[in-house]
């Protein structure tokens, strides 16, 4: 979607100077004027905090005194020094809670939008219902799943289990993991819902009329056209879940190597009052999310091209 | 139009006027002074206890008005709002209301008003309680409420069996049997991952007769009692007289294990005292438990202080107002309107005896023993490491990922580190 609206401005582009009349001028003039304000803002809200946030991370961190330069000091401590067990214990945490969230919010969120998608009685019912989870604030869900995972809570009278599901880490990962889940499915329904809808219904009834198997309609039709909504929502989810705060933060406050990159960065800076060493984390766990948002964005759109150039030539 | 230009000026004048009035005030630094309206900052009043105090001074002194701010409930959340707010050195804050652990951070930070000794009772109140306040020789804090750790054991069990409740762990672990016989766990306490368990660990290394850091945070103490506390706590689990579930006990959830009927024996605050009293379908305790004061190693054990200290932050304009409002707010009289709304642990020796209180809340004089034991939790401008600290290596200790040994050696490595460090 994106490759398409940025092509008829790069081809405007290439057209030269020669096509550019005086009032276009005028008017890419007036634009970059309006424009500056919006700028003007990004600097402040986004480019300021970032650029302070990579100053500070060269600082060192002096409680009662004057903080000075250290280079990467606080990088080293965290990669391979002091810092460096816990901040790979939670990167690790924090890489594996993403692959194994989004694998099944993608599944069951895909499987919600398809429901809720077909036209039955009680719809409006079934999609306001599905989205409750997605509408409760995460530090509510927490506690709440908490509780569920108590001991003696729902989770493990429904199962007849006696797992402490807090008190070791895989439990607690698949803890975390489930209320994670139960939270955003519904978002991904959400944008899913959305590219569903925009599909012609026509196309459908035109297979149908060709003879096409509900599976074949399924894999031909459905899953190249929504195509995009789900690379949007696997994005979204990605930059979330490499973040995520709330759920680990309460339901186990790091105990048993359940730390995440957002949790030990707030710990840091927050509650030790080590901006820097915070702002070195927070920093590091930047560029992450940066490369792994854009590598997952390439070789999204790469498949994208690759299937539209398939298409085309069959 | 000239009109509304004249409305404008006129309006633009009296907003002009009431700014310069109330930044005008009573400048100035050095000592207390400056008087003027001020506000109070603490923790959500979760017992309403703050109104009746405010209402009161507030109708003495008209022109010295007391505002409430209040933070979150959480005592993390609150040290941050504090920790942003100071260090911008903002004047919004007059009266802080802090909790015992912080004084020495606040203090070294340059954020408090060194408080005049003399001006303050301190002599009546809990020598323990007045020392959470102090640091590097000097009273930053008074306490306003104070608070420690009871042991409530299950009365009706014990009597049945003709027992005392215990005054040591071994007396503790040798009841242990007569638990299980009535299909009870033993002994429970908060052993999260959270200061509840550094709170734990502390009343255990002081029941062995250790410290973990003295000297205002400059020298680890640790050793032999420490191992010893530990060893206690981490065999609890591998023993099994500390139940399985209770490396995920905060102070609730081990309230609702023992007032389920589930458990013999339970560490935790005076609160559980009202709650467990209280006619209530899932209280299954009521009339039929009892408290003691904290186990030790060889006699009674000592317990971690809580409650709350107030201070005059450093860089409020109103000092004296402050001042004089900390001394009304923990006057005797106000204290015990206090205990009376709350059933808060009162920094008056005097209330614990009080016959009006006592009525109210038989639990006070057992609460009072164990308090005068009591010790401050480390004094250290570097208390959150610690605690952090603490709870990695105590946690890995009752998890059986490290000996006690290990985890002690381990812990005071850090300790000395950050105490040198920062």
């Amino acid at each position: 979607m994106a490759t398409e609206t940025v092509r008829p401005v790069r081809v405007r582009r290439r057209g030269g100077p020669a096509r550019t009349s005086e009032g276009r001028r005028a008017e890419a003039r007036l634009a970059f004027w309006l424009l500056i304000p919006t700028g003007v803002i990004l600097a402040v809200i986004i480019a300021y905090p970032v650029v302070r946030a990579i100053w500070l991370s060269l600082l060192s961190d002096n409680r009662f005194g004057t903080p000075e330069f250290v280079g990467f000091k606080n990088y080293i401590r965290a990669l391979t020094g002091t810092g460096s067990d816990t901040f790979w214990q939670a990167f690790w945490f924090t890489t594996l809670l993403t692959i194994v969230t989004m694998t099944f919010e993608l599944v069951i969120g895909f499987s919600m939008a398809l429901i809720m998608n077909r036209a039955f009685r009680g719809r409006g019912l079934v999609r306001a219902s599905v989205l409750v989870p997605w509408a409760i604030p995460t530090a509510v869900a927490a506690q709440l799943w908490l509780w569920n995972f108590n001991p003696t809570g729902v989770i493990n009278a429904v199962f007849h289990t006696k797992i402490i599901w807090t008190g070791s880490h895989w439990p607690s990962f698949w803890a975390i993991a489930l209320a994670d889940v139960w939270k955003t499915a519904p978002f991904i329904a959400l944008l899913v819902l959305a590219g569903l809808q925009i599909i012609p219904g026509e196309l459908y009834e035109a297979a149908k009329v060709d003879g096409a198997t509900a599976m074949q309609r399924f894999r031909r039709i459905t899953l190249p056209l929504v195509k995009g909504a789900v690379i949007v929502a696997v994005l979204f989810r990605m930059l979330d879940v490499l973040r995520i705060f709330d759920l680990p933060f309460i339901m186990t406050n790091g105990a048993n190597q359940t730390e995440t990159l957002s949790t030990i960065a707030y710990k840091e800076s927050i509650q030790n009052v080590h901006p820097s060493y915070g702002s070195t984390l927070s920093t590091l766990t930047f560029f992450y999310i940066v490369v792994t948002v854009f590598l997952v964005n390439w070789v999204a759109k790469a498949d994208v091209v690759k299937s539209s150039a398939g298409r085309g030539v069959s | 139009m000239p009109r509304r230009l004249v409305k404008f000026v006129l309006i633009g004048a009296v907003i002009a006027l009431v700014l310069t009035a109330c930044g005008g005030g009573n400048g100035g630094g050095g000592g207390a002074e400056g008087t003027g309206p001020i506000t109070f900052v603490a923790g959500k009043d979760t017992s309403g206890k703050y109104p009746a105090v405010i209402n009161k001074w507030n109708a003495a002194h008209p022109d010295q008005k007391v505002s409430l701010l209040e933070l979150p409930t959480a005592a993390d959340a609150q040290r941050s709002q504090f920790v942003t707010n100071l260090q911008a050195k903002s004047d919004r804050y007059d009266v802080l209301g802090i909790d015992v652990v912080w004084t020495a951070e606040f203090a070294k930070s340059k954020w408090l008003l060194a408080l005049d000794q003399g001006q303050f009772p301190l002599a009546q109140m809990l020598q323990p309680a007045v020392e959470t306040g102090k640091f590097d020789g000097k009273q930053w804090a008074i306490p306003y409420d104070t608070n420690g750790g009871l042991l409530f054991y299950r009365k009706d069990v014990l009597d049945k069996a003709g027992k005392q409740p215990p005054k040591t762990f071994d007396e503790l672990k040798a009841l242990c049997p007569l638990a299980k016989q009535n299909g009870m766990d033993c002994y429970a306490a908060q052993f999260k991952k959270y200061e509840g368990l550094t709170v734990n660990f502390a009343e255990a290394v002081q029941a062995a007769g250790g410290e973990i850091m003295t000297d205002n945070g400059t020298k680890v103490a640790l050793g032999a009692p420490a191992v010893q506390g530990l060893t206690f706590l981490a065999d609890g689990f591998k023993q099994g007289y500390i139940p399985k579930p209770a490396i995920t006990y905060q102070e609730e959830e081990s309230r609702t294990a023992f007032m389920s009927g589930k458990l013999m024996f339970l560490r935790n605050w005076p609160y559980v005292y009202t709650l467990a009293s209280q006619a209530d379908p899932a209280n299954k305790v009521r009339g039929k438990f009892g408290v003691a004061p904290l186990p030790g190693f060889t006699g009674t054990g000592s317990s971690s202080l809580g409650g709350l200290n107030l201070a005059v932050s450093a860089f409020s304009k109103k000092q004296k107002t402050a001042v004089e409002f900390i001394k009304f707010a923990t006057n005797q009289a106000n204290a015990k309107e206090m205990v009376g709304l709350t059933g808060n642990a009162p920094a008056w020796t005097a209330l614990y005896s009080d016959p009006d209180l006592v009525k109210k809340f038989p639990h006070l004089p057992v609460l009072l023993q164990g308090l005068q034991a009591a010790k401050p939790r480390p004094i250290t401008p570097y208390y959150q490491e610690v605690t952090s600290a603490i709870e990695d290596n105590a946690y890995a200790a009752l998890q059986g990922q490290k000996s006690p040994d290990q985890a002690v050696n381990d812990l005071s490595a850090k300790l000395n580190e950050i105490a040198q460090n920062g």
